[in-house]
């Protein structure tokens, strides 16, 4: 068999992972997308394995070590998602922006006056404003 | 693998090439309907599709026992966990209007830029190589073999990481240690995020 059939369609699969990390919003479809690429490597480490007639195995050991990694990882992930979801009340990635860099006022040491990023009033106002929201509705999951 | 290309036909494919194409394009199908449906149960049952697909794909290139652990772990508890996640979740049922974040036209971008270069540089390098599949190599005897004699300490600290995964999930996941703490440090990290 061609080398490149297999590779082509790695690299096919990886790039379909990677839209799906970038453009998916649900926390869960990001993980789904992040299997994806784990799935291209494995694909990769086995045709690899195959064509160079490893004497150790090796592509076929690491994929059965990523497939036991992506086990824990998979799990891991949804305890993560699930107890944001009991706390928030959402799993959009795009909404979890506690931690974003677009306040206004700044801590101080990190704020920066001439930064064109911290000029952006109207938004770090929709944050502000959108702050005590998440933060009630926080306090209503958790209640 | 071998480099004589007179011994194999360059555009002439072989029984298994062509089932393997035909394989690949149902797996990049099913992962293409995964990252783009916005139903997402559905997301979940296609990613099946594609995991099973490359199990094929595994099976083709001669390495049934990671064909069969793909299978096991992959499409056994995986995809169910997945959809335990989007039960728990409360993930709608139909069709979720905001399944797609706003930078989605920013990553078919990336994606599409990423393939384009990936796929040239791929088939570049890789013109001139086959693949020998007349004797199987990845049989359960063989990767047993290599598994328990050359790579046996990674087998075990992966045991280990299983483990702390294991005890990781069940601490984030219980109820009681996280609730106790929360109302005391809900009001802190709001004060802070009001200041900063």
């Amino acid at each position: 068999m061609h080398l490149a059939y297999p590779a082509v369609l790695a690299v096919l699969l990886f790039c379909v992972g990677l839209y799906g990390v970038l453009a998916r919003r649900n926390a869960i479809l990001v993980l789904m997308s992040v299997e994806l690429m784990l799935n291209a490597v494995n694909l990769n480490l086995v045709a690899f394995d195959v064509a160079f007639r490893d004497v150790l195995r090796s592509g076929q050991s690491f994929t059965l070590f990523i497939i036991a990694l992506a086990a824990a990882e998979i799990g891991i992930g949804l305890a993560i998602v699930l107890m944001v979801y009991r706390n928030r009340g959402t799993s959009a990635v795009d909404r979890l922006r506690d931690l974003a860099d677009t306040d206004a006022g700044g801590t101080g040491a990190a704020a920066d006056p001439a930064d064109p990023a911290d000029r952006q009033d109207p938004q770090g106002a929709g944050d502000a404003a959108g702050g005590p929201a998440t933060a009630s509705k926080k306090a209503e999951a958790t209640a | 693998m071998t480099l004589a290309a007179e011994t194999h036909g360059f555009l002439s494919p072989t029984g298994v090439e062509i089932v393997f194409l035909l394989t690949g394009l149902v797996t990049l199908g099913a992962a293409v309907i995964t990252v783009t449906t916005r139903q997402l149960v559905h997301a979940a049952l296609w990613l099946v599709v594609a995991l099973g697909g490359l199990a094929v794909e595994y099976l083709l290139l001669t390495a049934e026992f990671v064909a069969w652990v793909q299978v096991l772990i992959y499409v056994g508890s995986v995809v169910v966990l997945l959809l335990f996640g989007l039960m728990l979740t409360r993930a709608p049922i139909g069709r979720s209007p905001d399944a797609d974040s706003g930078n989605r036209w920013v990553a078919l971008g990336v994606a599409g830029a990423a393939a384009v270069l990936l796929v040239t540089l791929v088939v570049d390098a890789f013109r001139t190589t086959w693949i020998d599949l007349d004797e199987p190599k990845g049989t359960t005897d063989l990767l047993g073999a290599s598994v328990f004699r050359h790579w046996v300490l990674p087998f075990e600290a992966l045991s280990v990481l299983l483990l702390a995964a294991l005890v990781g999930a069940i601490v984030l996941s219980r109820k009681d240690g996280g609730a106790a703490e929360e109302p005391v440090e809900d009001p802190a990290a709001a004060d802070d995020g009001g200041e900063g």
